[in-house]
C-alpha cells in the first residue's frame, strides 16, 4: 500500500520562483527513501509538502490518506500527529531536559502521565540515549542532540518520518550513528522513512530507494540507488 | 477527561510563564494596574455622577400656589384638573397653615415675622406640591397647570437645575468616553506585552505545532496567562478604590459640597465596582493575549 501519493504537484512560492515542476510520486508503506539533489532543486519544499508547511499550487498531496493540500490550517494537527519530523538543527527545547523535551510531544497532545513515561523512555532507549535522561541539550553533543530530537519524532509511534538533512550539521563518523539508529527504526518500528540529504557517502553506503531532483524536476526514482550529479 | 488534562498542563504552563518571565510579566501588571486605577476611578464618577443627576431629577418638583382665600370646592377642582393631567405623578396639598407652620419652624426670623399675621392677612397661598413622571416635560407640564382655573402662580426649578442637570449629563458622557478610551489602551499594552512573552517562546510554539498540537491547545495557556496578569493587575486598583472610596465617603459624610450632591454608599457599591474591575483585568488580558498569539498560528 501507498503512504504517500503525490500526483501532477506543483509548487511556486509567492516570490515567483517555482520549487517543484509536475511531481508524480508514490512511496510504499515501510520504505527507506532518500531525497537527494543539489541547493534549490526542491528537496525541502518536497518535504515540507509533505508535513503541510507549505501547500501545494496545484496537484494532489495525499498523506495516510489525508489531502495535504486541502487540509485546514486548523486541522493541520490531524496530519502532525500521524508523522514525525527531525531537522539539521534540532529544534530542541534548550531549558529542558533530554526527557522532557520528548515527552512535549506527547503532552501537546494530552497523553496521560503514565502512558507518556513508558513511550519517552522507550523512545529514548531505541536512540540509544537512556542514561542521559536528565541531561540538558546542551550538554550533549550534536549527535545526542539530534538523537534526542528522533526520539521526540517517534515517541508517539508515527507511519511516517521525514528527515529534513538530519546529518546536515554532524561530521562523518555521528553522521552514520544516525543513520544506524534510523535503520533501526525502519526495520523495527515499521517506520516509513523519508530523508532529504546531500550527503553523498551516506547514500552510497545505505542503498536505499533514491529519489533524485534537479531544479524542481523528478529525475530519477531508483530502488538501491547511488548519488549520480 | 482530557480536555481537564489539557487544562491543567495550561494553567501549570501559564504560572510557569509568568514566573520565568517576571520582570516581563511585572511590567503588564503594573500597565494594566494603572490604568485599572483610571478606569476605577472614572467608572466610580460616572456612577456618582449618575445617581446624584438622578436624584435631582427625583427631587424636582412644580410648586403650585392657589389663589388668595380659596374656597375648599375650588381647591377641589384644582385636585381633579391636576389629576386629569398624565404627566402628574403625584401631589400633596398644603395648606397655608401649614406652610406657616413649616416656614416658622425653618427659622427664627420667619417665625417672628408670621407670628404677627393671622390667616385673613397672610400673604401666604395653599399650595400643591406635585412631582412629574417625566422631568423633561417638566415645563411643559407646568404650563399646563398654570392655565387650571384658581390657580395664581406656578413655580418650578427651571434655570439652575435644569442647568445642572444637562452639565452632569454631559459630564457622565465625558467620563464614560474616557473609561472606553483607556480599556482600549490597557488591551493594546497587554497585546503588546504578550506579543514579548510569545515571541520569547516562539519557538516553543513552532514545536508544538510539529508534534500535532491542536490550536486550541496552543493557544490556552497564552490565554490563561493574559488572564493571570489582569487578576494580578487588578489586585491593587481593588484595594485603592475599595478603601480609598471608603475613606472618601467618610471624609465628605456622603455628601459633596452640599446636600443636593449625595454619594452612592459604600456598600454594595465598592463591591460592584471590584467586581466590574477584575472583570475588566480579566477580560482585557484574555483579549490582548487571545490576538497577540493569533498571529503565530498560521502556518
Amino acid at each position: 500500500m501507498d503512504l504517500i501519493r503525490m500526483k501532477n504537484v506543483e509548487k511556486k512560492y509567492k516570490n515567483g520562483v517555482t520549487a517543484i515542476y509536475d511531481l508524480n510520486l508514490a512511496i510504499e508503506k515501510g520504505s527507506f527513501v532518500f531525497v537527494i539533489g543539489g541547493s534549490g532543486s526542491g528537496k525541502s519544499t518536497l518535504i515540507k509538502m509533505l508535513y503541510r508547511e507549505e501547500k501545494p499550487t496545484k496537484g494532489q498531496v495525499i498523506v495516510g490518506g489525508l489531502d495535504v493540500a486541502k487540509l485546514k490550517n486548523k486541522k493541520v494537527y490531524k496530519l502532525r500527529r500521524k508523522l514525525g519530523i527531525v531537522f539539521q538543527d534540532y529544534r530542541l527545547l534548550p531549558k529542558q531536559t533530554v526527557y522532557e523535551n520528548v515527552a512535549f510531544a506527547l503532552e501537546c497532545i494530552g497523553e496521560k502521565k503514565d502512558v507518556i513515561r513508558t513511550k519517552v523512555l522507550k523512545a529514548l532507549e531505541d536512540v540509544g540515549l537512556k542514561n542521559k535522561v536528565h541531561n540538558y541539550p546542551d550538554q550533549l553533543s550534536g549527535g545526542e542532540q539530534q538523537r534526542v530530537a528522533i526520539a521526540r519524532a517517534i515517541v508517539n509511534d508515527p507511519k511516517l518520518l521525514l528527515c529534513d538533512e538530519p546529518t546536515g550539521n554532524l561530521d562523518p563518523e555521528k553522521s552514520l550513528e544516525i543513520m544506524k539508529v534510523l535503520e533501526d527504526i525502519n526495520k523495527m518500528r515499521g517506520t516509513t522513512i523519508i530523508m532529504a540529504t546531500h550527503d553523498k557517502e551516506i547514500v552510497n553506503k545505505m542503498k536505499k530507494q533514491v529519489i533524485t531532483l534537479k531544479d524542481g524536476h523528478l529525475v530519477k526514482f531508483k530502488q538501491k540507488g547511488t548519488y549520480v550529479e | 477527561m482530557k480536555l481537564f488534562r489539557m487544562l491543567g498542563r495550561s494553567i501549570r504552563d501559564a504560572i510557569k510563564s509568568v514566573i520565568r518571565n517576571f520582570s516581563l510579566s511585572l511590567a503588564s501588571i503594573s500597565c494594566i494596574t494603572i490604568t485599572l486605577i483610571i478606569v476605577a476611578i472614572a467608572i466610580i464618577a460616572s456612577y456618582n455622577v449618575q445617581n446624584f443627576t438622578k436624584e435631582i431629577e427625583r427631587d424636582m418638583t412644580i410648586v403650585v400656589f392657589l389663589e388668595n382665600n380659596i374656597e375648599q370646592e375650588d381647591i377641589d377642582d384644582v385636585e381633579k384638573e391636576l389629576k386629569s393631567i398624565p404627566n402628574v405623578e403625584k401631589y400633596t396639598f398644603q395648606s397655608k397653615q401649614e406652610v406657616k407652620k413649616q416656614m416658622q419652624e425653618e427659622s427664627d426670623v420667619f417665625n417672628t415675622v408670621l407670628e404677627n399675621w393671622d390667616d385673613e392677612e397672610s400673604p401666604l397661598k395653599d399650595t400643591f406640591q406635585v412631582k412629574v413622571r417625566n422631568v423633561e416635560k417638566l415645563s411643559n407640564t407646568a404650563k399646563k397647570i398654570e392655565k387650571v382655573d384658581h390657580v395664581s402662580v406656578v413655580r418650578y426649578g427651571s434655570g439652575m437645575v435644569d442647568k445642572m442637570v444637562k452639565a452632569f449629563n454631559s459630564v457622565e458622557k465625558v467620563t464614560f468616553g474616557i473609561v472606553i478610551a483607556l480599556v482600549l489602551v490597557t488591551v493594546f499594552l497587554i497585546i503588546n506585552t504578550i506579543k514579548l512573552t510569545i515571541s520569547a517562546r516562539r519557538r516553543e510554539i513552532s514545536i508544538m505545532r510539529l508534534v500535532g498540537a491542536s490550536n486550541f491547545t496552543i493557544k490556552t495557556p497564552f490565554i490563561i496567562e493574559g488572564m493571570i496578569l489582569g487578576i494580578f493587575g487588578s489586585i491593587v486598583p481593588i484595594l485603592i478604590t475599595t478603601y480609598g472610596y471608603l475613606a472618601f465617603y467618610r471624609h465628605f459624610e456622603g455628601h459633596l459640597y452640599s446636600q443636593l450632591i449625595e454619594l452612592i454608599k459604600p456598600e454594595p457599591f465598592i463591591y460592584q465596582i471590584s467586581g466590574i474591575v477584575l472583570l475588566i483585568g480579566i477580560i482585557v488580558g484574555m483579549i490582548g493575549s487571545s490576538s497577540a498569539v493569533r498571529k503565530y498560528l498560521k502556518v
